[in-house]
């Protein structure tokens, strides 16, 4: 299937134009955020500081009167690069930890699903506070960091889907037929088990900005002034008494990217499925 | 006769304290057709999984070409796969659901790492042969019906070039036309490639149309075994005779008087003594319940476990 007649198809699922129309866009935003914003991110006005949204500011200012918009367009480059990042990681080692697990002898799945445990069982901060004593703060801690805690995630799902097919007459039929293991596992177990990891993926990508957004605001994620949406939403929450802007924006911004990446996960879904997909 | 082409030798499959096959010896010959028949649970999957490879034998050896498979498999990881190939009862389920028709049928191909334009198209020609034409070839399996999914499982499992096919329940689900059709497609395919078939069905129609010799299953063993024509004609096992009567004709020359079986089919976990027939067998005498019986040969050329086997059919069963 072409990316064209994909992205026809999702523009067809409820939600879908929705959902491709809010991921360009902060694509876009993210890609040519030196183009668009109308101000320098970090440019300091103290004596506009927390103004209400006008032309001149059309997001209004944060409290050291620094322009909103210019700020939210430079933060999405943070929230696009953490998340995919993170997603990505994740994902691939996840998909290859659960696939492993469920086609191994029981020890080695043992194995697999108690590291996902001692994993999960830690609070993902104190996690990562032990992580940042030892490695220092900066962004790509925080991304290694945050892969790690999503690994379990996805290898608990990857393992029960290919639990539920690998003694499926489609995968004893390629055995029959000779196929070697590696190529039933990427051939015929992880395109069948994908769909709903991807989904999981995509609704993911707003978990991971909040947590990006948490960690930024304990000082231990993206350091100040460098925008983040959760520095931008941390801190308008610190100013709340005072002007409602910075949250309402940086809330709206994360509200969008939600929405876009969650109804994209699903109409994907849909869409891979080929018992789902409309026509002949 | 010439060696047989598949030859099974006090074969035995076992799921932990479960014995679904108990020493079933079965021969194969080259260009026969070999009906596998019996009731639900008798274990006739089980030993089409371990003809197949899915299910290794517990105990027991299995030859195919006059080659011990467990050794040659030491070395040779595809000696199975290029000889025997199994068509699945749900054939639907045996074709992956996210690919199409082209790729599945590439896939032995590719597996053997032989596609090449000509392979290609020898297996274009293959699927063109059952009715498959090239716009089939973009089609995903659940655009299929019952029986274009059967041809497409069947030209995909050919590609693979075996010499022995073994078929489960190759006409479930079709309707009765096109049933005739599978079967007359399956028997030229034999004769044109020189394929063998273990037939495997509860369909005694069917059996009693395709197979040169038969083997009856009774709970993971076999009950009576030989040429189609002369079993069905005049069964020597109560067994055979009861799931034979239970078989209906529309002619009435050939109506058999009905044998009604007695209780349910004991479970394999925990088989009766003596001959596992017997709490059922409406001929059963003490020693049934005691001593179990062998395949013994008959002067006819059949074989039958059975202390009284049924000498002149219905006779002996009416009285």
């Amino acid at each position: 299937m072409t990316i064209v007649s994909a992205m026809r198809e999702v523009s067809r699922r409820p939600g879908g134009t929705f959902s491709l129309v809010a991921v360009a866009l902060i694509l876009i935003v993210a890609i040519a955020a030196p183009l668009i914003s109308p101000y320098a991110p970090n440019a300091i006005a103290p004596a506009n500081r927390l103004m209400a949204p006008s032309l001149d500011h059309l997001f209004g200012t944060d409290h050291l009167g620094r322009d909103l918009l210019s700020r939210l367009i430079f933060g999405s480059r943070v929230a696009l690069g953490v998340s995919l990042s993170v997603i990505a990681i994740s994902l691939t080692a996840g998909i290859a930890l659960g696939i492993t697990a469920a086609l191994s002898p029981r020890p080695l799945d043992l194995l697999i699903l108690g590291i996902f445990d001692i994993v999960t069982s830690f609070p993902s901060v104190v996690l990562a506070l032990a992580l940042v004593a030892v490695f220092g703060p900066g962004l790509s801690n925080i991304i290694l960091l945050v892969s790690i805690v999503f690994i379990p995630h996805f290898g608990r799902v990857a393992r029960a889907q290919a639990i539920a097919i690998r003694n499926s007459p489609f995968i004893e039929a390629e055995k029959v037929l000779g196929a070697e293991r590696w190529r039933i596992i990427l051939h015929h177990v992880t395109p069948n088990i994908i769909g709903p990891i991807f989904v999981l993926a995509c609704m993911d990508i707003p978990v991971v900005i909040t947590i990006e957004a948490g960690l930024s605001f304990l000082g231990l994620g993206v350091r100040p002034p460098l925008a983040s949406w959760g520095n931008l939403l941390n801190d308008g929450y610190t100013y709340l008494d005072q002007s409602i802007w910075p949250s309402v924006f940086s809330g709206l911004a994360l509200i969008v990217a939600t929405l876009g990446f969650s109804l994209l996960g699903e109409a994907l879904r849909d869409t891979f499925d080929p018992k789902l997909r409309r026509g002949p | 006769m010439t060696a047989p082409v598949l030859s099974l030798k006090d074969a035995c499959v076992r799921y932990g304290d479960l014995t679904a096959v108990e020493g079933v010896s079965i021969d194969l010959h080259g260009g026969e057709t070999l009906g596998l028949v019996g009731e639900s649970g008798c274990g006739k999957s089980s030993v089409a999984r371990a003809i197949s490879g899915l299910n290794p034998l517990s105990s027991g050896t299995m030859m195919v070409q006059q080659e011990d498979v467990a050794v040659k498999l030491r070395t040779d990881r595809r000696f199975l796969a290029d000889r025997v190939q199994l068509l699945f009862q749900d054939p639907v389920a045996s074709l992956s659901p996210r690919l199409t028709v082209g790729a599945l049928l590439a896939e032995p191909l590719k597996i053997r790492k032989i596609f090449n334009a000509d392979t290609w198209a020898a297996a274009i020609a293959l699927l063109q042969d059952m009715g498959l034409g090239e716009q089939f070839l973009s089609r995903y399996p659940h655009q299929l019906s019952g029986g274009q999914a059967r041809r497409v499982a069947l030209a995909r499992v050919l590609t693979a070039k075996p010499r022995i096919i073994v078929a489960d329940e190759p006409t479930a689900g079709l309707d009765v036309s096109i049933q005739g059709d599978m079967l007359n497609l399956l028997r030229a395919l034999r004769d044109r490639l020189g394929l063998s078939y273990l037939f495997i069905s509860h369909n005694l129609n069917v059996v009693g149309r395709v197979t040169e010799r038969v083997a009856i299953m009774y709970l993971g063993q076999i009950v009576e075994t030989g040429k189609t024509g002369l079993l069905f004609r005049d069964p020597a096992h109560p067994y055979t005779k009861a799931l034979l009567s239970s078989n209906l004709t529309i002619d009435p020359q050939r109506r058999r008087e009905r044998v009604i079986l007695k209780g349910e089919l004991p479970s394999p976990r925990n088989p009766p003594s003596g001959c596992r027939f017997h709490q059922r067998c409406p001929l059963a005498r003490d020693i049934c319940a005691v001593r179990q019986p062998r395949l013994e040969t008959q002067a006819d050329g059949r074989m039958v476990a059975c202390h009284f086997p049924l000498s002149g059919g219905s006779e002996a069963m009416a009285g």
